[in-house]
């Protein structure tokens, strides 16, 4: 029993919400990932993109909700993630035309994109500031748990409830429907190909009659999908504020570092890794002991490895790490 | 335009600018930009010596900022000697446990080269050093935790904390830069990004030593008090000579005297600056920036010279910071923003003119007055561009509620515009 018991509470405070939590932060590091590949720089206006794209998708459920329109026990926000993604796209792409395409014309050095991309983050920052606020904002709706606490303990009868939110569940669910459309677009489509061909090599593309610009233009379209649906998941779980998603960079770029940089499985493994030893190292695990340990080791402290607070630190840490002893990734990235 | 009358006549136009504002909305506010103008120009200056000079894409400015402001509370700040007595050398031991883990790691890793025992040693360290610290900790912050709770400062004068709070920010930097110089410019750029938020999430967290998110006020300064100014008859006497009355004269008095201190800082650093610039030392830092693989074959150590001006510019940013912080005379770890921090000094150093000193100046303080005016002018800009929505109108409050955020879209725009216009910026290297 103490054992079953630690199972739950372990699924109940690391695994589900590490699992959530990774699936965000998977979908927002193919983003950087993608972007790195085909457009060879490290996007700095990604969190705010997301803040963007996330903020659309708000303002679409607040209409929804207004007309009175919904999903029953799913969120109205699913039923925004396309017109989300529409203003996303629309957004970046002509970001693209006006600010990036020029740099990409003069072949400037990675490293001045990256200032152009700071640039970049200030408008978005203070466009959806403008817009929105810089508060939280709540725009869940629908039934709130898969399965309660309480009604789990009755049906079991086990001293340790498991939780299940409606919002976990959906994240799950929807990031692995979008890995797969995106792996079976870059796998199998014939602009998924190209993709992967200007990726590995531009000059060879260009010879085989690749049309750059619609490759960046698919490319900007697809990143604009997935952040959205990352920042709408992780504002579904946890809550809307613009500053949060801007400090969200920092994991998702150590996803996107750790996995190596460049290659999409990488990206998503990365995205757990982060989201694993960031929960698993600022959970106490007092209780998880309690109950896997004999009584006479029950430990008396929290067996907090960490403050919450630092969780940023662990994010770095990993990434810190890899790069001293694997320089390109766990799975093999690029260098430039 | 040759290049000197170029600089001159830039200057000049800030110069105006800032009086411009002091006869327009009172000489209080162009004070204010004056002085932060200062600041921030000295920032700046640290961002072009490791990007304009060598290079280093540094995105962790807020991190050495905030070292900075740390420095002045743990130097000038009064001992507070009952938490001492309750944990405080306990406390200090546990830091020195913390750094000896880490330095032993390194050193069994260099012996060993097995990365399950130095795994093994490092959790042993942390664990001992957790016993260690919490109890220490824990009764330093219970010490009156609504008045002090934390360990207090040296109690040393203000102004030495400027330089404790250069050497802090160094010490920070050659930790730094040993683990992340040797990565390429964007990994650089993410890792120092993570440090600096590592830097101010300890600052929010470890009461004990900062007093974390409950902030540490009334810091000493090294000018008087407008109260004691206020009540000092002669003061008073001389104010109404020049037909002030007490209260503005004490302020604008306190103001100057800053401007004063900030201004003797600037041009110290300015100085140095640009004598470095223009010696050997700056031509090979130059050399490497633009071709590291032929400095590196003329015999030059890249790495090392990599990480002496990595340390020698965010030693200037932490002067900046605990300057700032004596300005403020508060330190409240929660204001330190990336954006404010970090990227606003890039775009300063980038508008002013990258690899020129006495560009990234003009950028800091040209970059600082708009981003202050954008604030007091967008109100009134906002109010005419929405006058022809009708008074009631939700959108019209809604804009002129935001007006706050339209200084990022500015800076935002700027940048952009002056990268694309005028790359180089306003004053290019020479």
């Amino acid at each position: 029993m103490d054992f079953l018991n630690a199972v739950v509470a372990l699924s109940n405070f690391v695994i589900i919400p590490a699992m959530a939590y990774g699936s965000q932060l998977a979908l927002g590091a193919l983003g950087v990932t993608l972007i790195y590949g085909i457009l060879r720089f490290s996007n700095f206006a990604h969190g705010d993109t997301m803040a963007f794209g996330t903020m659309v998708v708000i303002l679409f459920t607040w209409l929804f909700q207004s007309w009175g329109i919904s999903l029953g026990p799913l969120p109205t926000a699913l039923l925004a993630i396309p017109f989300g993604i529409a203003g996303t796209a629309a957004l970046v792409l002509i970001t693209d035309r006006g600010v990036y395409r020029f740099y990409r014309g003069q072949r400037a050095k990675p490293v001045v994109f990256v200032i152009v991309s700071i640039g970049v983050m200030f408008i978005y920052n203070g466009l959806t500031r403008l817009i929105l606020g810089a508060d939280d904002q709540r725009f869940t709706d629908g039934e709130r748990f898969i399965i309660n606490v309480r009604v789990f303990k009755e049906l079991t009868g086990l001293e340790e409830g498991l939780g299940i939110k409606t919002t976990q569940g959906i994240t799950l669910v929807t990031a692995v429907i979008v890995v797969i459309v995106l792996f079976w677009f870059l796998n199998r489509t014939r602009t998924g190909k190209s993709m992967r061909a200007y990726s590995d090599n531009e000059d060879l593309a260009l010879l085989s009659g690749i049309n750059p610009e619609r490759v960046v233009v698919v490319t900007w379209i697809i990143v604009a999908a997935l952040i959205t649906v990352a920042g709408t998941l992780y504002g579904l779980d946890k809550s809307y504020k613009p500053f949060t998603y801007f400090q969200l960079l920092l994991p998702i770029f150590a996803a996107a570092i750790v996995g190596g940089l460049g290659s999409p499985v990488g990206a998503i493994a990365g995205g757990f890794v982060i989201a694993f030893s960031e929960v698993a190292i600022t959970y106490a695990w007092k209780k998880v002991l309690g109950y896997a340990l004999p009584e006479a080791w029950e430990p008396s402290s929290l067996v907090q490895l960490m403050a919450t607070e630092y969780k940023f630190a662990v994010s770095f840490m990993i990434l810190v790490v890899v790069l001293l002893f694997r320089p390109t990734g766990l799975f093999k990235g690029k260098s430039v | 335009m040759s290049h000197s009358l170029r600089t001159i006549v830039l200057f000049g136009a800030v110069g105006l600018l800032i009086l411009g504002t002091g006869v327009l909305q009172g000489w209080d506010l162009a004070l204010v930009i004056l002085n932060m103008g200062l600041v921030s120009a000295i920032m700046s200056l640290g961002v072009n010596l490791q990007w304009g000079i060598a290079g280093l894409f540094n995105v962790g400015i807020m991190g050495f900022v905030a070292l900075g402001g740390m420095a002045v509370v743990l130097t000038s700040v009064d001992p507070v000697d009952e938490a001492w007595a309750a944990g405080g050398i306990r406390a200090i031991f546990a830091l020195v446990l913390g750094a000896a883990t880490i330095a032993g790691a390194f050193q069994l890793w260099r012996r060993t080269r097995n990365r399950w025992v130095v795994a093994l040693f490092i959790l042993v360290g942390f664990i001992i050093y957790r016993m260690v610290r919490d109890p220490a900790v824990d009764a330093v912050e219970a010490v009156n935790p609504a008045g002090t709770g934390f360990l207090g400062g040296l109690g040393l004068p203000v102004v030495f904390a400027w330089i404790v709070g250069g050497l802090l920010a160094a010490g920070g930097a050659w930790i730094i830069g040993k683990t992340a110089l040797g990565l390429r410019s964007d990994y650089l750029a993410i890792a120092t990004l993570g440090i600096s938020e590592i830097i101010i999430a300890i600052m929010k967290n470890e009461e004990w030593l900062t007093r974390g998110v409950k902030n540490v006020t009334g810091l000493p300064r090294p000018v008087p008090n407008e109260v004691d100014l206020q009540n000092d008859p002669g003061f008073v006497e001389t104010a109404a000579g020049l037909g002030l009355d007490p209260t503005s004269a004490s302020t604008l008095y306190v103001k100057l005297g800053y401007s004063l201190y900030f201004t003797a800082a600037l041009i110290i650093l300015l100085v140095l600056a640009q004598l470095a610039l223009n010696s050997p030392w700056g031509r090979m830092m130059r050399a490497i920036r633009d071709n590291e693989v032929s400095a590196r074959a003329m015999g030059k150590d890249v790495t090392f010279r990599h990480l002496q001006v990595f340390i020698l510019g965010s030693a200037i940013c932490g002067i900046a910071g605990a300057m700032m912080t004596t300005l403020d005379g508060l330190l409240t770890p929660t204001s330190y923003q990336p954006l404010r921090y970090t990227f606003l000094i890039w775009v300063m150093v980038i508008v002013g003119g990258s690899g020129n000193n006495l560009g990234a100046v003009l950028g800091g303080f040209l970059i600082w007055f708009l981003w202050v005016q954008v604030e007091t002018v967008g109100p009134g800009f906002m109010t005419w561009v929405t006058s022809w929505l009708p008074a009631d109108s939700d959108l019209r409050a809604h804009l002129l509620n935001s007006v706050q955020h339209m200084r990022l879209l500015t800076m935002g725009v700027i940048l952009l515009v002056v990268l694309r216009f005028s790359p180089r910026g306003l004053l290019p290297e020479r």
